[in-house]
Order: structure tokens, then C-alpha cells, then sequence
């Protein structure tokens, strides 16, 4: 009987902390102080807790501790658990999940909700059994034991659930196209290519709840009739696949993967295809192309993936948490999942917030909450007293918001409307420090590098603003450079062979729409923020 | 695993070892483990109440500690809280066979073992 359970939290910056070696002293020291059958140590997922070093949770007190350092093991022990006085120089009070590491309640944490992540530092990932405590395939039996493969599919589309990797298609129609597809074999795969940069949900969803991405996928694989799928996950994410290979072992171990999974006729397995790293690699063809061997480079669409995907079969590409949603839905139902978010977006969204906000880190929000809330409440506000500037959602290629759309409800069709997208799940916050030009510039330079080079417009378009944003942030930009960028940028948007391509212009083009007056103080010289050296021969023309 | 029963148990047995870190159980058990209470020998207290919770299987209840109670001649104490009334009993002068009967009767039966409560609130 265990009587204390210490959960702590293993990502990569709790790795890169030290978190392992701090495991391992503890379940030494534990043994030495005769503790080791009443105090168990349970690695888990990221725990929501970022830039804090070490975190580990104590339960049932549920008391949370950060920047735990080797030297404090001994002490936590000695206090807090022989003697039950919490260590207070380590103790973090400022919990976003207080309730949501109660367990499966999809509580709410003030105006975040825990679907996606209920599991996410509740369970230990590497545990089928823990899993399955959390009603952990439970919906896979169900599915497989009193439902038809339509059915799935229809309480997926009933929910109205729209893809998570950026493009919002509704995942039940998706699987509609593959399902109608006669062939003898089709293929799910989930997408954890994961290449925007500042995001990393995908990689969270995969160490805390590998599991649930399982389910889905043998989900998916019921409705449509495929018996392999494959997960791409990023060769990067060395942690996500070694989990990911665990959790497959265990889940086949069980007969939860394999021939007739719940003594039913329906067989599914999954193997691991690990990417290259390159972010055009997580465009849906580019990436069956890549799991073919061939070079990672988009096809033609369409035809679309449900109808010819991967080796020409019928294939279904679903971001992480697109399927990590799945098991959820087929359990509780598509109102359950529908009573989330708004009308025309249901259910829940995962991001990553980043840059200039005092508590970054993941989150999980109903759809229709504003930036105010997400940025003020969530995110406690921004540092050092600046101003919020932009917020840029959706990675790199996402959408441009400022002050004005504060209150927005962000929503897959009001973002629309505002020019914006919902996009991956990165939130790049901005304070009014920063300088747009230069901003501007760390996008191009990305697209630059990510640009896989087989269409001119992305090539060279992209070339040609990066070279025009240089001379502007050198005080050397010319009085039609302006109009130049808005041509280029929209020649893209119209003619570039692919999503990346296409999308890259929006952030550029939103900068341009809603800053404009700021690139022409710096074609007049002057830069806002200080953050370009401006030369001297164009400050008098200023 | 063949049928949704055979996940369910599973799930059952899972569900029992980690139900000691959720804090919806519906008996606290609390041991005063300061120095003074391990002094007076808490610690064999706390093995006792271990060992008889897994014995007899019990999942509603979780174990903790706490330090001082400030009550010296009490020592060894242990606090039944029964969380969803709210209601906290004081067991002093505990030793491990108290303990265990404190488990069977209270925390198992519902039975306040009278002749050792301190206080009850
Ligand atoms: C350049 C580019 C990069 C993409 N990268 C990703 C990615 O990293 N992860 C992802 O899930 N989808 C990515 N997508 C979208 C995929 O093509 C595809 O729409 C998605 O995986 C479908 O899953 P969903 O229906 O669950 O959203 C990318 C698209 C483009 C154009
Ligand atoms: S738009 Fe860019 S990434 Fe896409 S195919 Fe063309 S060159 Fe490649
Ligand atoms: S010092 Fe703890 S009870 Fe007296």
C-alpha cells in the first residue's frame, strides 16, 4: 500500500532540469529512510508548470513543488512526508490545474477545461493499467462490442469536432471519404510531425496520454475499416517515441492492438514512422510521400488523401489532438462534446502560449474564449509592466490579432472573419517592445528556411521580402518597397503550390494591414522600439 | 484481455492502487508525525495503519501525515477525517493494535472506537 505517490513531471525542460537523476535520488533516498513501500515515485507528462525547473507533485495533499534541485530531495522527505510540514521555499501555489489532477472530471481550472489533457499529469503515461483506471478504452470497447463502424463515424460527425493540426476540417466527414472507399486496405495516420516553431502541444498530448492517441487511431480505424496506422512523429521528439513504442507494446501485450481486439472480428496495429524534421513534412501528402521513403514534397490535390493517401490507399491524416479527442466522444457522447466551445466550433482547443506573458505554458480552452481572458487570466498578463502589442495564433503562418480583437471570441469562424485563423496551437504573445520589421523578418527567415523549393512563388517570394525587410531594418528601404511586399505576399497567398506557401503571406500581410504606419516611420528612418540600426544617411531624411 | 469485463477489472484494481493520491476518498487518515509524535511511535503507528488498509483492501481511505498537534500527552495521535461530513475524530495514546482496530471499526464499520477518542469535532 502506498500511501504518498509523488508525481513528477517529465518533459523536455523538466529533463533537461535534471528531473531524471532527481527521480532517482528520491527513490533512493525513500529506500534509505525505509519508505520505499509506502511512498511511491510515478514519472508522469508534463504538468502544466514551465521555466520552473523540477515539478513534482506530493499527493493526496496534492502540494506542488518547483525548481526542486538535488540538494532539496533529502529535505522534502524529511519534512514533507515524514513529518508532513510542507517545504514552503519550494512550494508553488499558483497551480493551473489544481482540480484537473483530480482526475477525469474535465474540471474546469478557472477558464481553462481539461478534456485533451485530463490525463496529462494525472496518470503515468508508461501505465496501461493507469490509463485504463482513467476510463482508458473504455470507449474502444464500447465501440467494438455494441456499436457499428457507421456509428462511430456518426457520433464523430454529431459532434461536429474540426480537425487540430490548423486546416479545421470536420473530422467525421473526413472519415466519411475514406469509409465509402472500397479497398482492401486503408491506413489512419496521426500526424505528430509537429514542426511549428513555439509549438509543442502535440508532443505533450503524446508523453502525458500516449494512450489516448492509440484509441483514437484504432477509432478511426474501426469507423473507415483500416487495420494499420502509423504514427509521424517528429524524429526530434525522442521522448514522445519511446513512449509512444511502450504504450503500443503494452496496448498489444493486452489485445488492445492486434487481431480481434475485444474478441470482436475487427484487427488494428500501429508502428511508428519517426520524420526527418522538416516542417513541409507535416503537410499531409508531403508527409505520406515521406513514409513512403520518397522526398518529403506535397502532391497534387486533389485527389485528397481519404480517396488515394498513402501506397494509393484510402489513408486518414489526423493531427494529435484531433484524435486524442476521439475516445471522449465515442464515451460521453457528441452533446457532451458539443455542451464545449460555440455553436460552429465545439469542444476544446490546445496551445502552447509563448513570448512576452508572465505564465506561459500549455493550455486547454473552450473555443469562444477571448485573447482578453487567455492572455489576462490564463496567462496572468504581460511583463514588466509593457503593453500587450499583437498576439500571433496559430504558429508561424497564423493570423495577426492586436488590441482590437481583445474580445473577440476565438472561434473558427469569427477568427476567419477577422483574417485570422485558429491554426496548430501556438500563441505567440507579443508585448509593445518588440519591433514589427524585425518581428516580420523572423517569420520570412523561417519560411525561407522551410521552404522546400519546388514552386517559384514560395522560393523566391519568400527571398525577395526577406531581402526587402533587411533593407528596411538597415534604414535602407525604398517608399515603394510597401506596395512591393503587399504584391508579393499576395501572389502567394493566391499561387503557391502549397499550404505552407499560401500560408505564409497571412502573418506578413496582417503586420501590414494592422502596423502599416510603423514600416513607414522605419522607410523614414525611425524605429519604434529601438531595435533597428537605422543608418545615419536615412535619418535625415527623416 | 477478450471482453469489456476483463478491462473493467483491470480498470478496478488500477483504479484502487491510485485512488491513494486522489483526495476524493472518504476517509482521511491523519498520523502526527512530529518529531515528538515519532518519538512517542508514530512511525510503528503509521506501518500498522498501512498494513491493515492493504490487508483488508480498503480503497476509501487515504493516508497522511501531519506534524505537532501540540497535544504531548496525547501521543502517538491519529485523525479520522471523515471528508464528506466534514467531521474530524482525535484517537490519542495509539498504539499499533488500536490502530488497527481504529481501521476495522471506524474506517471500515463506521463505529467511533469510543474509549480512545480525544476530541471529536
Ligand atoms: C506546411 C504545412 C505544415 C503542416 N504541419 C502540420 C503538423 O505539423 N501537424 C499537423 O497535424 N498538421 C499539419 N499540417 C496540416 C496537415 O496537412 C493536415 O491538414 C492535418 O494533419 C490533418 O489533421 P486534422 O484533420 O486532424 O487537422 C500542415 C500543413 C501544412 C500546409
Ligand atoms: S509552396 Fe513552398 S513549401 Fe509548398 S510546394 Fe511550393 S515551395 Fe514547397
Ligand atoms: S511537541 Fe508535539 S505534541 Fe508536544
Amino acid at each position: 500500500m502506498h500511501r504518498i505517490h509523488i508525481l513528477i513531471a517529465m518533459d523536455a525542460h523538466t529533463i533537461s532540469q535534471g528531473a531524471r537523476s532527481i527521480k532517482d535520488a528520491m527513490s533512493r533516498e525513500l529506500a534509505l529512510a525505509g519508505l520505499a513501500d509506502e511512498v511511491r515515485v510515478v514519472e508522469t507528462g508534463s504538468l502544466g508548470i514551465y521555466d520552473k525547473g523540477v515539478v513534482l507533485v506530493v499527493f493526496p495533499d496534492g502540494v506542488y513543488y518547483v525548481g526542486v534541485k538535488m540538494e532539496d530531495v533529502s529535505e522534502i522527505i524529511s519534512e514533507h512526508l515524514i513529518k508532513g510540514r510542507i517545504v514552503e521555499r519550494l512550494h508553488y501555489l499558483d497551480i493551473p490545474t489544481e482540480e484537473a489532477t483530480m482526475g477525469d472530471k474535465s474540471a474546469r481550472i478557472g477558464k481553462q477545461v481539461r478534456v485533451v489533457l485530463k490525463n496529462a499529469g494525472v496518470i503515468d503515461p508508461e501505465s496501461i493499467e493507469e490509463y485504463i483506471a482513467h476510463d482508458g478504452y473504455e470507449a474502444l470497447g464500447k465501440a467494438l462490442t455494441e456499436m457499428k463502424p457507421e456509428q462511430v463515424m456518426e457520433e464523430v460527425k454529431a459532434s461536429g469536432m474540426q480537425g487540430r493540426g490548423g486546416a479545421f476540417f470536420p473530422t467525421g466527414v473526413k472519415w466519411g471519404f475514406a469509409a465509402r472507399e472500397k479497398s482492401d486496405e486503408k491506413y489512419i495516420i496521426c500526424n505528430a510531425d509537429e514542426g511549428e516553431p513555439g509549438t509543442f502541444k502535440d508532443r505533450l498530448i503524446l508523453e502525458g496520454d500516449p494512450h489516448a492517441v492509440i484509441e483514437g487511431m484504432a477509432l478511426a480505424g474501426f469507423a473507415v475499416g483500416a487495420h494499420q496506422g502509423y504514427v509521424y512523429i517528429r524524429g526530434e521528439y525522442r521522448m514522445s517515441i519511446n513512449r509512444m513504442q511502450k504504450a503500443i507494446e503494452q496496448a498489444r501485450k493486452h489485445g488492445l492492438l492486434g487481431k480481434n481486439i475485444f474478441g470482436s472480428s475487427f484487427s488494428f496495429d500501429l508502428d511508428i514512422r519517426e520524420g526527418a524534421g522538416a516542417y513541409i513534412c507535416g503537410e499531409e501528402t508531403a508527409l505520406i510521400e515521406s513514409i513512403e521513403g520518397k522526398r518529403g514534397e506535397p502532391r497534387n490535390k486533389p485527389p485528397f488523401p481519404p480517396s488515394v493517401g498513402l501506397w494509393g490507399k484510402p489513408t486518414i491524416v489526423n493531427n494529435v489532438e484531433t484524435l486524442a479527442n476521439v475516445p471522449q466522444i465515442i464515451l460521453k457522447g457528441a452533446k457532451w462534446y458539443r455542451s464545449m466551445g460555440t455553436e460552429n466550433s465545439p469542444g476544446t482547443k490546445v496551445f502552447t502560449m509563448v513570448g512576452n506573458i508572465n505564465n506561459p505554458g500549455l493550455i486547454e480552452v473552450p473555443m469562444g474564449i477571448t485573447l482578453r481572458e487567455i492572455i489576462y487570466d490564463i496567462g496572468h498578463g504581460i511583463p514588466e509592466g509593457k503593453e500587450f502589442l499583437l498576439a500571433q495564433l496559430g504558429g508561424t503562418t497564423g493570423g495577426i490579432l492586436t488590441r482590437e480583437h481583445l474580445d473577440l471570441p476565438l472561434a473558427v469562424d469569427s477568427l476567419r472573419n477577422a483574417g485570422a485563423g485558429m491554426g496548430s496551437g501556438a500563441l505567440l504573445v507579443v508585448d509593445d517592445s518588440q519591433c514589427i520589421v524585425d518581428l516580420v523578418k523572423t517569420f520570412v527567415e523561417f519560411f525561407v528556411h522551410e521552404s522546400c523549393g519546388i514552386c517559384t512563388l514560395c522560393r523566391e517570394g519568400n527571398g525577395r521580402l526577406l531581402e526587402i525587410l533587411e533593407r528596411m531594418s538597415d534604414g535602407k528601404g525604398k517608399q515603394d518597397d510597401l506596395r512591393l511586399m503587399e504584391e508579393l505576399a499576395n501572389a502567394m497567398l493566391r499561387g503557391a503550390f502549397c499550404g505552407l506557401g499560401q500560408a505564409a503571406p497571412i502573418p506578413i500581410l496582417g503586420c501590414l494591414r494592422y502596423f502599416r504606419s510603423e514600416f513607414e516611420q522605419h522607410l523614414q528612418g525611425a524605429c519604434r522600439a529601438g531595435k533597428c540600426e537605422l543608418h545615419a544617411e536615412n535619418e535625415a531624411a527623416a | 484481455m477478450k471482453t469489456l469485463s476483463d478491462l473493467r477489472a483491470i480498470k478496478e484494481k488500477a483504479k484502487k492502487e491510485m485512488a491513494a493520491r486522489e483526495q476524493s476518498a472518504k476517509y482521511r487518515i491523519v498520523v502526527a508525525m512530529g518529531t515528538c509524535g515519532i518519538a512517542a511511535g508514530a512511525r510503528t503507528v503509521m506501518s500498522a495503519i498501512l498494513d491493515e488498509i492493504s490487508k483488508r483492501n480498503i480503497a476509501n481511505a487515504v493516508v497522511t501525515q501531519t506534524g505537532c498537534l501540540g497535544f504531548c500527552d496525547q501521543e502517538p495521535l491519529i485523525q479520522i477525517i471523515q471528508t464528506d461530513k466534514n467531521v474530524t475524530t482525535t484517537y490519542g495514546k495509539i498504539d499499533s493494535e488500536t490502530a488497527r482496530k481504529i481501521i476495522y471499526e471506524h474506517v471500515m464499520n463506521d463505529r467511533v472506537v469510543s474509549n480512545h477518542v480525544f476530541m471529536h469535532q
